[in-house]
């Protein structure tokens, strides 16, 4: 489904990576490792379109992303080392925020119950300000439990997460890849998976 | 797609209203640099008269600017503008809906106030009606042209005062046109409208381009 041919990117002067091919399949877990600085968040970046290759091309379903644009953002859903939250606006807000953007129409109830699932039960209506970095992360992992998207493009998505969280972020994405889904993520955490196949990619080995 | 229009929208008011000091200093500084000028030319009432449109929209531009910004600079912080660029609705019509956000928080205001600025400069009542007739059509213009070097400058080191030189030329054709409908519309309303005519093509020019050049830029900045 999601494939990657010949990829190069650069950063100024610096040459991140060239030749990078890969190819996933629906159920399939890709985990990109690399020491810091080896170009896993312009790789993931260049997945979603969000920075142009030097030559090469990402293609999802055999066409590529740049000719599918929108059709292909309808089927991605990254979430960065940003959170993507407004401080200023509560958690419920965001979420729904989040959700109508994503073109799904979510009822007040599932917005409640995804957030409560994640453990912000009593958070919901406070700006997400005065939350902690843990707390935000949640926030937006939320969208995670809303999302019909098949390919999930996740940044480093445990960090400041606690033990708790962990688990729960674990299990979505081995829900999401037992049910066809794909997830590229990068992290230091093992993601042990119930189905589907778990593949690793290194950088700059 | 209007619903995504008019979330964007309804986001950028929510948030204004929650942080109502950026709204208000736009408008202040607007009343202050208009005030100004009464202090320091005298109140001669004949100068006043003269000065009066070109000052109101020297000051309309000025104050337009300050807002630009922020425009985008605060989404880009947090990360909400790369979500936006990921939706899989038109980008053309999400600047459109920040934009018209932006228009409606700082320059919509200024319409409404024009008629108390107008009366420190002695303006007649049909100048006043056109200084408010030609501030509608001219302040959209800025916001439009002024989000195309807001996204450009996204970012950057310094954004600021690079933003002031790319837009502020740009904003030369609006000002000639804005300041002269209000000159010769002393007289009566007529006088005034081929000067109004014309601000209105440029809105419409503006709507159907800037949009398209703010989406491309921010594509660019994001990188």
């Amino acid at each position: 489904m999601l494939q990657v041919a010949k990829l190069e990117c650069r950063r100024g002067d610096r040459l991140l990576f060239c030749g990078l091919d890969f190819q996933i399949e629906a159920g399939t877990l890709l985990h990109v490792r690399g020491r810091n600085g080896s170009g896993k968040t312009t790789l993931l970046r260049t997945l979603c379109g969000l920075f142009t290759q030097d030559s090469g091309e990402v293609r999802w379903k055999g066409e590529s992303i740049r000719t599918l644009a929108e059709d292909f953002r309808r089927d991605l859903l990254y979430l960065g080392h940003l959170n993507g939250i407004k401080g200023d606006l509560t958690g419920v807000e965001n979420l729904r925020l989040a959700a109508t953007l994503d073109g799904d129409r979510v009822g007040r109830d599932a917005l409640w119950a995804a957030l409560g699932r994640l453990g912000l039960a009593g958070f919901e209506d406070l700006p997400t300000r005065m939350l902690s970095q843990g707390q935000k992360k949640r926030v937006a992992l939320a969208r995670l439990i809303l999302s019909r998207a098949p390919l999930w493009v996740l940044d480093e998505p445990f960090t400041a997460l606690d033990l708790d969280a962990v688990d729960l972020l674990q299990g979505l994405i081995a829900g999401h890849v037992a049910a066809g889904g794909l997830t590229v993520l990068t992290t230091h955490q093992a993601v042990p998976l119930t189905s589907g196949q778990a593949r690793h990619l290194d950088l700059g080995a | 797609m209007f619903t995504v229009f008019w979330s964007v929208l309804h986001r950028d008011l929510l948030l204004a209203m929650r942080r109502r000091t950026d709204v208000l200093t736009t408008l202040f500084f607007f009343v202050i640099v208009v005030s100004l000028f009464p202090l320091g030319v005298g109140t001669e009432r004949a100068v006043l008269r003269v000065l009066g449109p070109g000052v109101v929209w020297v000051a309309a531009l000025l104050a337009s600017m300050l807002a630009l910004e922020r425009l985008f600079a605060a989404d880009y912080e947090d990360g909400t503008l790369e979500q936006l660029l990921l939706t899989d609705q038109p980008l053309v019509l999400l600047t459109l809906a920040k934009v018209t956000a932006h228009w409606l928080l700082t320059g919509l205001p200024l319409v409404l106030i024009a008629p108390l600025v107008g009366m420190q400069y002695h303006l007649t009542d049909s100048s006043v009606a056109v200084m408010m007739l030609s501030l509608l059509l001219g302040t959209p213009v800025l916001s439009l042209i002024g989000a195309i070097g807001a996204a450009l400058t996204l970012g950057l080191r310094g954004g600021g005062i690079l933003l002031a030189l790319l837009i502020l030329p740009l904003y030369i054709p609006v000002l000639v046109y804005g300041a002269g409908a209000v000159t010769v519309g002393a007289a009566s309303l007529g006088e005034a409208q081929p000067y109004l005519t014309l601000l209105a093509a440029f809105l419409v020019a503006a709507l159907a381009l800037a949009p398209l050049a703010c989406a491309a830029a921010l594509r660019i900045s994001i990188e």
